[in-house]
C-alpha cells in the first residue's frame, strides 16, 4: 500500500538484482517493511503450514476408510422454496467472507490516507461480515446436528466425514472469531484515534500504534479467508 | 609473504573505498564508512518492580535465564527418570515401587522432556534469548512483550507436563512417539488425564513457542545493527535463527496430530483409530489411520531432531574458532550447510517408520534423501577440524567440551548411515541399536555443546568465571562415561535385545546381556551424579568466584563488548555498535592483537592482511 521506501544511503534495485542486494546488505532484510507486518507474513506461513496438516490429513483420512463417504451436494444442499439447491448456503457464506476482504482492503487504503472515520467504518463493515459468516456457520453446524450428523459419526457415511468436518470449520471458525474479536478492536481504536498524532503507547509496552496495524490486521483477514476457498473445495466441491 | 600483504592492502583498500564513495583514493577516512540507520532506536520498556524486572520482564535477556532454568529444571527431572529406568535394567527387581507400567512411563517422560522441554527451549528459548540481540546488535528482541508471553506460555506447558506426574494413573506410558492407538486406549499406562495432559502441554508449548520463534526470526532480519550483514553473523546465530525457521514450519504438525488425538480421546472421533477388538468385543471406534499419526507425528519429529542439532553446530563452530583462535575454516559453506540441512530435514521424515509397513520404493526415496544429509553434515565436521588444524589451541574447558562434541557427534552420525538403510534398519530396528544411537547423536553431543557454552557465556551472564579444575573433572567424568554407557548398547543391540522392555523374561539375552546392563547402569549413575560437579561450580563461583575481566575468552563477537560485563537493558548503552568485520578476524597477521573485535574499523588495521571482511 505505501509507496516505495526510501532508504538512506542505499539503492533499492528492481528484480532479483534487488532481492540479492537486499539480502546481501545491513540492518534489514525486507527494506522498509514494519516488524510488525513481516512477523504476521512469518506467522502466516507457519499458520498455513497448520491448516496444510488438516487437510492433508482429511484427503488420508478419507482415502482411507472402509465406509463410502457421504455424498456433499447432498448433505449440504438447502431448500429454497421447496427445492433442494446444492451448496446454497456455502455460495452466501463464500460471497460474504470474500466481501468482507474487499471492506478490509478498502479501510487499509483509508487508513494509510488518514481517513480516520472512513477506515473506522469499513473496519466496522468488515467485523460485521465477519460475524455473518460466524453466523451462517451456526447455522449450518446446527443444520448438520439436527440431521444426525455427529463428529464420531452420521447416517450418511463414514464417519470421519463428521469428525474431519467439524475439526476443520470450527478451527476455521475459531481463526475467524478471533478475527472478529480484534476487528471490533481495532475499529474502537481507529476511532477514539490511536493511530493519530505519534500513536498511542499500548499497555505495558513501548509499542506506538501506527496505521501499519491495519494492514497487518488486513494480512491475517486475507488469510482467513484464502484458507476458506481451500476449505470450501476440497469439503464441497470434492 | 610480507611482499603478498603489502600488495593485498592496497588491493583492499582501493577495492572498498571504491565501492563506497565512487573515487580511487588510497587512504581516505570514507573506508570506514557505513550508512544510517534505517530505523529509529527501540524504545523499551523499563521494569521497575521486582515483578516488571524478574518475574514478568520484557528483557530477552532475562527472559532467556528463565528459560534456561525453567529448561534445566526438567532436564534434572528427565535425568532422574533415566536413573529409575537404568535400575530397573541394570538390577531388575532392586527398587520395587518400580511396575511395568512405572518403568513404561518414565521411558515416555524421559523422552519427550528430553527432547521438547529440555532441549528444544533450552537451545532456541534460552540461548536464542539471551545471544540473539547481542550478537547482531539489537536492544532487544523486537517484540518484548511477546516474548514475555512466550516463557510464561512454556513455564504452564511445563507446569502442566508435571502435573501429569500427580493425576489418576500417572502420566501416559505410550513412549514418546505416542503411537495410536494403544496410547488412549485402556491398558496403556496414563490413558486417562496422563494423555491428555500431554496433549495439551505440547499444543502449549507449540504455541508458546510460536510467540518466541516470531521474535528470533524478525530480530535476526530486520533488527540487526549498522554494518551487521547476514554474512558477517556468527554461526550461532545461523544456527538457532535456521533452527527456528524448521520450528515454525515443524511445529504445526505436531499441534495437528495433538489437536487430533486429543478429540479421539474426549469426544470419541476416529482419525487414528482403526475397528478395534478388545477381549471379544468391538470398540466405537473404527476406520481410522494410525499411519497418518506417524507421518504427522514425524514430518514434525525429524525436523525436531535437527532444531536440537543445529543451534548446537553455529554454537560449536563459534566455541571452537574463539578457542582456537582461528577463524573458522569455510564459513560459507558453514552456512549453507546448515540452511541445506535444514531444507533437508523435511524429506526423511519416513525414515522413522521402515518398519510400518511402507511401500519398499517408499523407503527407497527416504533412505536416499536421508544418506544425502551426510554431505552437508559431512562438510561441518571437516571444517571443524580445519578450524582446529595448526590453530592456537587452549585445551580449556570449553575447548574439551567442544572436542567431545565432535567425536561423539561423527560416532553418532556414522551409526546414523547404519539405520538410514532399509535393509540394514529393518532388523536393527527397536533395538538398543538405536538407543545408543540416537542418544550419541542428538542426546549427548548437543549437551556437551550446552555445557561448553555454559562454560563459555557463564562469565558474560554473571561476571564470574567457572573454575576449571571441576569443569575439567565435569568434563571428564561426563566424556568417559557418556561412552561407557553407549558404546556397550550398540553391542546390545547387534544382539537383538530390544529397547523399551521392562525386563528380559526368560529370554536368551539374559546370559550376555545382564551383566553389561550392570555397568551401563553404574556408568549412567556416575554421569547423572558427574552433574553436581557443575552444580556445585555454579554455586560456588556465584559465592566466591573469580571475577571475569572484560571479553575474557578475547573473542570478537558483539556480545563481549557491551557497555557493561554483564550488559544491562538495552545492551550496548548509549550508542548501538557499528559493525565492519566478520566475528573470525583471529591471530591475524600484522594486527596487535591477536583478535580484531566486530566493531574495528578498517582504518585502524590497515596494515593488517585483513582491514575489512
Amino acid at each position: 500500500m505505501s509507496s516505495d521506501p526510501k532508504i538512506d544511503g542505499f539503492e533499492l534495485k528492481p528484480g532479483f538484482r534487488g532481492m540479492a542486494s537486499d539480502t546481501g546488505s545491513d540492518q534489514t532484510m525486507f527494506k522498509g517493511v514494519h516488524w510488525g507486518k513481516a512477523m504476521m507474513w512469518i506467522f502466516l506461513v507457519s499458520d498455513t503450514f497448520v491448516f496444510s496438516c488438516f487437510l492433508i490429513a482429511y484427503m488420508k483420512g478419507r482415502g482411507s476408510t472402509p465406509v463410502e463417504w457421504p455424498n456433499p451436494s447432498e448433505v449440504f444442499a438447502l431448500d429454497a422454496f421447496g427445492v433442494p439447491v446444492p451448496l446454497l448456503l456455502i455460495a452466501l457464506m463464500t460471497f460474504v467472507l470474500i466481501t468482507s476482504s474487499g471492506t478490509m482492503a478498502l479501510a487499509v487504503k483509508y487508513g494509510y490516507e488518514k481517513n480516520r472515520k472512513m477506515c473506522g467504518w469499513l473496519i466496522l463493515a468488515t467485523a460485521i461480515g465477519g460475524l455473518t459468516f460466524v453466523g451462517m456457520q451456526v447455522y449450518e453446524w446446527s443444520k448438520l446436528i439436527h440431521e444426525g450428523v455427529r463428529p464420531w459419526g452420521n447416517p450418511f457415511g463414514a464417519a470421519q466425514f463428521g469428525s474431519f468436518f467439524f475439526m476443520i470449520t470450527g478451527f476455521h471458525g475459531t481463526h475467524v472469531s478471533i478475527g472478529v474479536i480484534f476487528l471490533f478492536i481495532y475499529a474502537y481504536k481507529v476511532f477514539a484515534g490511536h493511530y493519530e498524532n505519534g500513536g498511542k503507547r499500548g499497555w505495558f509496552t513501548t509499542m506506538k500504534g501506527d496505521y501499519v496495524e491495519i494492514e497487518i490486521l488486513g494480512l491475517y483477514w486475507h488469510f482467513v479467508d484464502l484458507v476458506w476457498v481451500f476449505i470450501f473445495a476440497f469439503f464441497y466441491l470434492w | 609473504m610480507s611482499d603478498e600483504y603489502e600488495n593485498n592492502k592496497s588491493g583492499y583498500q582501493a577495492q572498498s573505498s571504491e565501492a563506497i564513495t565512487g573515487s580511487a583514493g588510497s587512504t581516505s577516512p570514507d573506508i570506514d564508512y557505513v550508512r544510517p540507520a534505517e530505523l529509529p532506536e527501540q524504545d523499551l520498556y523499563h521494569g521497575h518492580t521486582f515483578i516488571t524486572k524478574w518475574v514478568f520482564c520484557q528483557d530477552a535477556k532475562v527472559i532467556g535465564v528463565q528459560y534456561f532454568l525453567t529448561a534445566v529444571f526438567t532436564g534434572i527431572v528427565g535425568l532422574i527418570l533415566s536413573w529409575l529406568m537404568r535400575l530397573q535394567l541394570g538390577f531388575p527387581g532392586l527398587a520395587g515401587f518400580i511396575t511395568a507400567e512405572h518403568y513404561y512411563q518414565f521411558v515416555t517422560m524421559h523422552g519427550m522432556i528430553m527432547v521438547v522441554y529440555f532441549l528444544t527451549a533450552l537451545f532456541l528459548g534460552g540461548f536464542g534469548n539471551y545471544l540473539i540481540p547481542l550478537m547482531v546488535g539489537a536492544r532487544d528482541m523486537v517484540f518484548p512483550y511477546v516474548n514475555m508471553l512466550s516463557f510464561w506460555m512454556f513455564f504452564v506447558a511445563v507446569v502442566i507436563l508435571m502435573a501429569s506426574f500427580f493425576v489418576p494413573g500417572g502420566p501416559t506410558g505410550a513412549g514418546w512417539t505416542l503411537y495410536p492407538p494403544q496410547t488412549i486406549l485402556e491398558g496403556t499406562p496414563g490413558s486417562g488425564m496422563g494423555i491428555l495432559l500431554m496433549l495439551v502441554s505440547l499444543a502449549l508449548f507449540v504455541i508458546g513457542f510460536t510467540m518466541g520463534g516470531l521474535n528470533y526470526m524478525i530480530t535476526v532480519l530486520q533488527a540487526r545493527t549498522r554494518g551487521m550483514t547476514l554474512m558477517r553473523m556468527p554461526l550461532t546465530v545461523w544456527g538457532i535463527f535456521t533452527a527456528t525457521v524448521l520450528a515454525m514450519l515443524a511445529f504445526p504438525a505436531l499441534l495437528v496430530s495433538a489437536i487430533m488425538m486429543t478429540l479421539d480421546k474426549v469426544i470419541g472421533t476416529s482419525f487414528f483409530m482403526p475397528t478395534i477388538l478388545k477381549a471379544g468385543e468391538v470398540l466405537e471406534y473404527g476406520g481410522g489411520s494410525p499411519i497418518l499419526f506417524q507421518h504427522l507425528f514425524w514430518f514434525f519429529g525429524h525436523p525436531e531432531v535437527y532444531i536440537v542439532a543445529l543451534p548446537a553446530f553455529g554454537i560449536v563452530s563459534d566455541l571452537i574458532s574463539v578457542h582456537a583462535r582461528k577463524n573458522i575454516f569455510g564459513y560459507r559453506m558453514m552456512v549453507w550447510a546448515i540452511v541445506g540441512i535444514g531444507a533437508l530435514s523435511f524429506f526423511v521424515w519416513a525414515h522413522h517408520m521402515y518398519v510400518s509397513g511402507m511401500n519398499p520404493w517408499f523407503g527407497f526415496f527416504f533412505a536416499t534423501t536421508t544418506l544425502i544429509i551426510a554431505v552437508p553434515t559431512a562438510m561441518k565436521v571437516y571444517n571443524w577440524i580445519l578450524t582446529l588444524w595448526r590453530g592456537n589451541i587452549r585445551i580449556n574447558t570449553v575447548m574439551l567440551w567442544c572436542l567431545g562434541f565432535i567425536v561423539t557427534f561423527v560416532n553418532g552420525g556414522i551409526t546414523g548411515i547404519f539405520l538410514g538403510n532399509v535393509s540394514v534398519d529393518v532388523p536393527l530396528s527397536d533395538t538398543y541399536f538405536v538407543v545408543a544411537h540416537f542418544h550419541m547423536v542428538m542426546g549427548i553431543a548437543p549437551v556437551m555443546v550446552i555445557m561448553g557454552a555454559v562454560y563459555h557465556w557463564f562469565p558474560l551472564i554473571t561476571g564470574r568465571l567457572l573454575n576449571e579444575t571441576l569443569g575439567k573433572w565435569h568434563f571428564w567424568t561426563t566424556f568417559l562415561g557418556a561412552y561407557s554407557i553407549y558404546f556397550p548398547m550398540h553391542y546390545l543391540g547387534f544382539i537383538g535385545v530390544p529397547r523399551r522392555y521392562y525386563e528380559m523374561y526368560d529370554s536368551p539375552y539374559m546370559t550376555s546381556a545382564v551383566g553389561m546392563n550392570e555397568f551401563i547402569s553404574l556408568a549412567a549413575f556416575l554421569v547423572g551424579a558427574a552433574q553436581f560437579f557443575l552444580i556445585f561450580n555454579v554455586i560456588k563461583t556465584l559465592k566466591t568466584g573469580k571475577r571475569a575481566p572484560k571479553n575474557p575468552w578475547k573473542a570478537n563477537s558483539l556480545e563481549w563488548h557491551t557497555s557493561t560485563q554483564p550488559p544491562e537493558h538495552g545492551n550496548f548503552g548509549e550508542r548501538l555498535p557499528v559493525v565492519h568485520r566478520w566475528p573470525y578476524d583471529f591471530s591475524v597477521p600484522g594486527a596487535k592483537d591477536d583478535f580484531i573485535p566486530q566493531t574495528t574499523p578498517p582504518s585502524e588495521m590497515v596494515h593488517t592482511k585483513v582491514e575489512k571482511t
